[in-house]
């Protein structure tokens, strides 16, 4: 974090123009990831996580947009790239790892001839060369035999084994910055875990930069360094992992942590926040939270509040402007 | 247990399905015939007014006991009895629909499992209809008293699905499962297709339902965290068996069975205490070929030939925990 940001995002928005007018999908979003370094950014469905990740990367589906902020990869702007420069940006800097390995794996061909022609598209290497580099992202990924394994279709490998190839094929030209899309959700708790320690490896051994994006706050607090909360399009919190899940700042923060259950926990009764986000064309006005906020007062209706410094975080929350302890 | 009699007892259950290739295959190709064991000799009670969770990574089985208790599936093998009586072909059909009245299912996908062309009305009126216990005139009370309980307000009876988030729908699917005045109900993950905050809503309005009424859940679930929360008991399942049947606060504190702890263990730590974790090693092997012995001996640190070859029995621990393994009842493993 002392030295300079890989990944710089500043008040990024997201539009989707539609018949009833344009919707807010990304709204002032602004963080940034360093080397070696693993931002966590969680949310719940709608909160435009995803899409972040997505504009980052330059996939945004149309009529999806950057309608206004800048993104900056070690100091160069990548979000007005013509669409062939940020193809070779692509896998080349940067590395994508979406939640269903099956649709990330072309099911004709085999696992070695995906991983061959990726190496070959971003590395100049010859394709005996290739081969065995890809041979090597197997191994490293954690699949057992390789060399048998590499001839081998997707749909011979099972869900785990079939993220591991996802894995290798993001890591293929040693790509400064991996984006997860939710890497774990689409497998059981045991395979999960070992998916998590081996991103969690390649970031240490590679020192790429890595955003994660995930809806469960547990893999963030095995993974990430930093975490970033949104809510309905915004940063609500961005914090040190431990500080935000330990000792949230922003009101959502606390609501959300509060209504996980926990082992520890037991029977107690969980806490809930009432209510859901709002959709998209019916974002309040202030805090996009205050009507489901315990704590709301007049302000928060009116304004929009922006980060501003809480503990060791920041939160976008008008408490902290009022020198509220939460 | 003995004193009082379950609501509902599974007897060696098994189920399986046929995965042979077709006929003409087989007589052209010898192609065995090939049975997927899905189920296989599961038994276990459920005590009135309590809620037993089964848990289990994907392909384990249990969605295939949830299925088959509501009879959605038929029995391969076993027994089912609920509140005394056998639920089987051969009982006579009326009181076997008898039952069936009493249980009803929640599913994970609230937005599969409602029709997406009829009003709420119709979809919460459903199984009063099905079963001819409302006239006209009553249904529309009876639905807006049901959509009250569960948090929505009589009004929504005329909006369509469409018109309302995941964990609305969830509370429709409650309502609708309600209708019937179940005793007993079968949720099958009801929850994780939800936000932690929403889930953490319908967790909550299942538990007070179940005050309120005295219900009686089995309740499937992948998240061992939600089943701390919700269950008085609990069954872990691998390869269509149980492999561990305790209390709650038992099986959290002390696990018995290899896969228990290697589950608990594979959970992420949100504490952050740093605790240090075994890596799991591994993963389910395919059910079509599952190992001989001990369905879990390849993954075990703790097999041995015993386990190779012979399969245990679920047997009572100290704890009260019922355990399969030979490791612990050998006394191999500590616990």
């Amino acid at each position: 974090m002392q030295q300079a940001s890989l990944l710089e995002v500043k008040h990024l928005r997201v539009e989707f123009p539609t018949r009833r007018g344009t919707l807010v999908a990304v709204d002032d979003v602004s963080f940034d990831i360093g080397r070696g370094e693993v931002l966590g950014v969680v949310g719940e469905s709608g909160a435009g996580k995803s899409l972040t990740g997505m504009a980052i990367i330059g996939l945004l589906e149309r009529p999806g947009r950057i309608a206004a902020g800048e993104v900056r990869l070690d100091g160069e702007r990548i979000d007005n790239l013509p669409s062939e420069a940020m193809r070779r940006i692509r896998g080349r800097r940067i590395g994508a790892i979406f939640q269903d390995p099956l649709t990330s794996l072309n099911p004709l061909y085999t696992v070695g001839q995906q991983l061959i022609e990726t190496i070959r598209t971003h590395l100049p290497v010859s394709r005996q060369a290739a081969r065995q580099r890809a041979l090597s992202l197997l191994a490293e990924a954690g699949i057992p035999a390789p060399e048998h394994r590499i001839d081998q279709y997707p749909h011979q490998f099972s869900g785990g084994m079939r993220q591991r190839v996802v894995i290798a094929l993001a890591l293929c030209a040693e790509p400064e910055l991996i984006v997860a899309d939710e890497p774990t959700t689409a497998l059981d708790v045991s395979i999960q875990a070992q998916i998590i320690g081996l991103l969690k490896r390649v970031c240490r051994e590679h020192h790429a930069a890595v955003m994660l994006i995930t809806h469960d706050m547990g893999v963030i607090a095995e993974t990430a360094d930093r975490v970033a909360v949104m809510y309905a399009g915004r940063l609500a919190e961005i914090g040190p992992a431990r500080d935000v899940i330990h000792a949230p700042q922003h009101p959502y923060t606390v609501g959300l942590m509060e209504s996980i259950p926990k082992l520890s926990g037991g029977r107690a009764r969980l806490a809930q926040i009432e209510g859901a986000m709002p959709r998209l064309h019916a974002i309040p006005r202030g805090c996009a939270y205050h009507p489901r906020c315990p704590q709301q007062f007049a302000r928060c209706t009116q304004e929009r509040p922006d980060l501003m410094p809480a503990g060791s975080s920041r939160a976008a929350c008008w408490l902290q402007a009022r020198g509220h302890d939460v | 247990m003995s004193e009082v009699k379950p609501l509902l007892a599974l007897r060696g259950v098994g189920r399986d399905f046929d995965v042979s290739r077709p006929w003409l295959n087989r007589v052209l190709e010898g192609a065995p015939r090939r049975l997927l064991k899905a189920v296989d000799g599961v038994s276990l009670e459920i005590r009135r007014g309590e809620t037993l969770a089964l848990v289990g990574e994907s392909g384990c089985g249990k969605s295939t006991v949830a299925r088959v208790i509501v009879g959605l599936h038929t029995p391969s093998r076993g027994h089912i009895e609920f509140d005394g009586g056998e639920l089987s072909a051969a009982t006579r059909k009326d009181e076997v629909a008898r039952a069936r009245r009493r249980m009803q299912m929640i599913f994970q996908d609230p937005y599969a499992s409602l029709n997406p062309r009829w009003r709420v009305l119709q979809i919460v009126a459903e199984p009063l209809r099905a079963q001819g216990l409302a006239g006209k005139g009553v249904i529309r009370t009876r639905v807006a008293e049901l959509l009250q309980q569960v948090g929505l307000s009589p009004e929504d009876a005329s909006k369509y699905p469409h018109e309302f988030s995941g964990g609305q729908r969830q509370r429709i699917c409650i309502a609708r499962a309600l209708s019937t005045h179940p005793e007993f109900l079968v949720c099958d993950e009801p929850t994780s297709a939800l936000d932690v905050s929403v889930q953490a809503q319908i967790l909550n309005l299942m538990k007070d339902l179940q005050e309120q009424m005295g219900l009686t859940y089995l309740f499937i679930s992948h998240n061992l965290a939600v089943v701390a929360y919700i269950a008085n008991r609990i069954g872990v399942m691998y390869l269509g068996r149980l492999v561990e049947l305790a209390d709650a606060k038992t099986l959290f504190v002390r696990p018995h069975h290899p896969y228990t702890r290697m589950l608990l263990d594979a959970l992420p730590d949100l504490e952050m205490s740093g605790r240090s974790r075994t890596p799991v090693a591994g993963e389910v092997p395919n059910p079509l070929d599952p190992p001989s012995g001990c369905g879990f001996h390849p993954r075990c640190p703790h097999a041995n030939q015993r386990c190779r070859s012979e399969r245990p029995d679920l047997r009572a621990r100290h704890s009260g925990a019922q355990v399969a393994c030979h490791a612990v009842e050998e006394g191999r493993l500590s616990g």
